[in-house]
């Protein structure tokens, strides 16, 4: 028998030899050193650390609203109404004489809510219907995907109306449609993926070690759709910050007094023409936080997807 | 007297070098490979890394963009490889030499039918009528021993078998003349039989319009039996630069070990060599190396 | 061996006979039958589309349609394979790149089988396993893509021996590496089966390896098994089939005369 090979031995110097090691000890250390290539892939894109930096301190204003907001978001003096940017409110007041830079600050809670109450729903029905449909083939494909057509063939801000028309509005409400409307596109997504490595050998492979169908679809074929799905809903998420604004400007969404982005637009209107900051300001942070999130995703697909391009 | 100019080589390779940048630090691909080339038909052989793609990369000028080719000479009849523009080379390239690929499924362009690509790769070279081009490419491929050139010629590459796809590589990549052929493992996804019958046509070809041939490949006994001169190489550089027929008294220990790790029918022996490789192969010269 | 063909002792080994397999309308396999008997190895040898790795599917259970009847320990294989069938049978693919999960490490894939089939000292079977194939244990906790070939190739042949088969079906398992790595690998396998007395069934289209591994050859070409000979008769050239002759002399190398003699099978 053959003497074993030896790997290259490399000596760990502190933290970073720990990672970058070719011989990592632990499934812990191979899991993290894993990471930290793809965090030195990721890093190098310019645009994709600005998005990042921009959905972290979204993460970070929702957080410490109660420390940032320097005035009540739903209690205005209505004397101030109206008033334009200055220094003691930076972005003006609202027609309540709210002021509109604390809103914004606690509104941060509600699309970050959104967009994790979402993805943390319809991505995973999504990466589901698919990888069964994919991997069965069959009738339970055909049943599957045909729900699915159903469900694609509405407009997404028609249906999502629909569904808070018939469990009335509110923000939960909104977010429930969202997410029943979203998840189509992911189950469509996970079914190419699925299709494309259904026929791998490791799949065969590992289906002669005696596995299961439920072991195979959790285990071996949903990492493998994983990556392109995180990188897709990122990208949505602009789409899903924007559709819960349009629930929200239409009056099914968040409900006054709450500080919802959208709603905000949709009070603001009004006075757009004489004051412009009103419906503007909330508007800017929308457009600021979805551009962050498609960056974020256009650095992750570059990490997470190298047949997209990229050289990681 | 021989005159000066048939008598210079075809090519001239003098310290080649093909560093590749990756993220993980500079790559050195070919490390320093010089050599001269005539008219005949040279066999570059080793595994995988060796840098042999590389090579006959570099010298087409098809190098990816994050390599960086270097040489103290690169001519090719004469001209200065290195100092051409783009457009010069991709001119050169098609006209006096000419690569065949692996996989004739990723070579040849599969919304276009297989005769529409020789004609065009004739027209690109040569100013003549679409009907005179048409009877070349049908000339062409009965010369690749295609029987019914006229149905072949409407046919799309996916319609096509493995053999048949390489056959009419050949003839696309042979039609403009050109004086050099590089084909980078021209035949290894063939069955044996259908290999050879390739191989034998490209042989014929190369043989009556007197084209130099580098034939590279990892298959040490074929290239052999296929070639006039081999140079073996090893991590980026020649380790030995032989005569075909030679090759059974080779003496670099590399070339000793890939002959004798192969499986052989009329040998048969319970367990096969395994190849100890020697960090001097790496850098040491032959005699350095036989020491 | 002296026999040209391996008989099985019956109720031991491998027995196929009458196999025909479909895909799609069109019959690939005709009738194909032979025998390995325990502890014994036969190559299948053939160009493409001979239907050579169709056997080998057909065995594992990855293929739909077929008819015939085939036998592992004398017990009948029917349309499905339980779970203990993998047990006694495993195999290992022709491409390493394909075979291993690219998002899970070398201890997974080793250690994921014997998880399924709930046996115990998982951890140590996994190490034994690394050791057997003559990997260093520091290779544990890899990915595959951190991985040469031939290392590949070594972990997917300890993936099939987590279960302890006793059967092991080998599709072209060196016809993706260097020819250096292909003879470590060779030895390897060649080594477990003297070792732990493997049935093997290999799938090759190199002449010179299946003789070196194997005790008899079977030829096939378009679905049918040709001859069966046994691997000393192929060494000497002892062929009687013309394409097994052809396929012979294909093997030699660039010869002008043996190609001009070739016939066209296809």
């Amino acid at each position: 028998m053959n003497k074993p090979m030896t790997g290259t031995a490399t000596a760990p110097q502190g933290l970073r030899g720990w990672l970058r090691t070719d011989t990592p000890q632990s499934r812990f250390q191979a899991r993290m050193g894993r990471l930290w290539f793809g965090w030195l892939t990721f890093r190098r894109n310019r645009l994709a650390m600005l998005g990042l930096s921009i959905v972290l301190l979204l993460c970070a204003v929702a957080l410490f609203a109660p420390l940032l907001a320097p005035y009540n978001p739903v209690q205005g003096v209505l004397n101030d109404r109206l008033q334009a940017g200055s220094a003691a409110h930076w972005f003006g007041t609202d027609n309540m004489g709210r002021d509109i830079l604390s809103r914004l600050i606690y509104g941060a809670r509600y699309t970050l809510m959104v967009v994790v109450l979402v993805a943390i729903t319809a991505a995973p029905i999504g990466l589901l219907v698919g990888t069964v449909a994919g991997y069965f083939g069959g009738w339970v494909d055909t049943a599957l995907m045909r729900v699915t057509d159903i469900f694609l063939a509405f407009p997404k801000l028609i249906l999502a109306l629909a569904f808070v028309a018939a469990l009335g509005p509110g923000l939960e409400n909104a977010v429930l449609a969202i997410a029943l409307t979203s998840w189509p596109p992911y189950a469509r997504l996970a079914r190419a993926e699925t299709l494309t490595v259904r026929k791998a050998d490791y799949i065969a492979a590992a289906r002669l070690q005696g596995l299961s169908h439920a072991r195979l679809i959790v285990g071996h074929i949903m990492p493998m759709c994983t990556s392109s799905l995180i990188v897709r809903v990122t990208l949505d998420m602009a789409g899903i910050i924007l559709t819960a604004a349009g629930l929200g400007f239409l009056g099914l969404g968040a409900q006054p007094p709450l500080p919802e982005w959208g709603a905000m637009i949709s009070e603001g209107r009004q006075f757009l023409l004489n004051q412009w900051w009103v419906a503007t300001v909330p508007g800017l942070a929308i457009f600021v936080v979805s551009l962050g999130f498609n960056l974020l995703g256009d650095g992750l697909r570059d990490v997470l997807d190298p047949r997209a391009g990229g050289n990681g | 007297m021989a005159d000066l100019k048939s008598a210079a080589p075809l090519l001239e390779v003098e310290d080649l070098r093909v560093h590749f940048h990756t993220p993980r630090g500079e790559v050195e691909a070919v490390r320093g490979l010089s050599f001269t080339l005539g008219r005949e038909r040279l066999g570059i052989v080793g595994e995988s890394g060796s840098g042999k793609s590389q090579t006959g990369r570099a010298i087409l000028g098809l190098t990816a963009g994050n390599g960086r080719i270097t040489a103290k000479t690169l001519r090719f009849q004469g001209q200065d490889l290195l100092s051409l523009s783009p457009k010069q080379w991709r001119a050169v390239r098609g006209a006096r030499m000419s690569m065949i690929m692996q996989d004739p499924k990723y070579s040849l362009n599969p919304v276009m039918t297989v005769g529409d690509q020789i004609v065009e790769a004739y027209r690109q070279h040569h100013r003549v009528s679409a009907a005179e081009a048409r009877q070349r490419a049908l000339a062409m491929l009965a010369r690749v021993k295609i029987r019914d050139p006229e149905r072949v010629f409407a046919t799309y590459p996916h319609e096509v078998s493995g053999g048949m796809g390489q056959r009419i590589m050949i003839a696309m990549m042979l039609i403009p003349e050109p004086d050099l052929i590089i084909a980078d493992e021209p035949t290894s996804a063939l069955d044996v039989t259908v290999r050879l019958q390739v191989l034998a046509i490209l042989d014929d070809l190369v043989r009556e319009r007197g084209m130099a041939l580098i034939f590279i490949s990892h298959d040490l006994p074929l290239v052999s039996s296929f070639c006039d001169r081999i140079l073996v190489m090893y991590k980026g550089r020649v380790v030995e630069d032989l005569k075909a027929s030679d090759l059974q008294s080779a003496r670099h220990p590399y070339t000793q070990g890939l002959l004798g790790c192969l499986p052989r029918l009329d040998h048969r022996q319970e367990t096969l060599p395994v190849l100890r490789r020697d960090p001097r192969w790496e850098h040491g010269t032959l005699e350095e190396v036989m020491r | 061996m002296s026999a040209a063909v391996l008989q099985a002792v019956p109720g031991t080994g491998i027995d196929v006979s009458g196999l025909n397999v479909w895909f799609d309308d069109h019959q690939v396999l005709h009738g194909v039958s032979f025998s390995v008997p325990e502890g014994g190895a036969l190559g299948l040898v053939g160009e493409s589309g001979s239907g050579k790795s169709t056997v080998l599917r057909a065995l594992c259970g990855l293929v739909d349609q077929w008819s015939g009847a085939l036998r592992i320990d004398g017990a009948d294989l029917g349309k499905t394979r339980s779970r203990g069938f993998y047990r006694v049978v495993q195999m290992v693919f022709q491409d390493p790149f394909a075979s291993l999960h690219p998002r899970h490490t070398i201890d997974r894939t080793l250690s994921e089988p014997a998880q399924v089939h709930g046996l115990d000292r998982v951890e140590d079977r996994v190490v034994t396993a690394l050791e057997q194939v003559g990997l260093d244990r520091s290779f544990r906790f890899r990915f595959p893509h951190q991985l040469s070939g031939g290392q590949r190739q070594r972990v997917a042949i300890a993936r099939a021996l987590m279960l302890e088969p006793r059967v092991l079906l080998l599709d072209e398992p060196t016809s993706a590496l260097d020819v250096s790595i292909q003879a470590e690998v060779l030895n390897l396998l060649k080594g477990l089966q003297r070792d732990l007395g493997l049935t093997t069934l290999m799938v090759s289209h190199d002449l010179a390896v299946v003789s070196h591994m194997c005790d008899a050859v079977a030829i096939m070409n378009r679905g049918r098994i040709l001859e069966t000979i046994a691997a000393e008769d192929l060494a000497a050239g002892r062929v009687d089939h013309p394409y097994s002759q052809q396929l012979l002399r294909a093997s030699s190398g660039f010869d002008r005369a043996v190609i001009d003699s070739f016939v066209d099978w296809e």
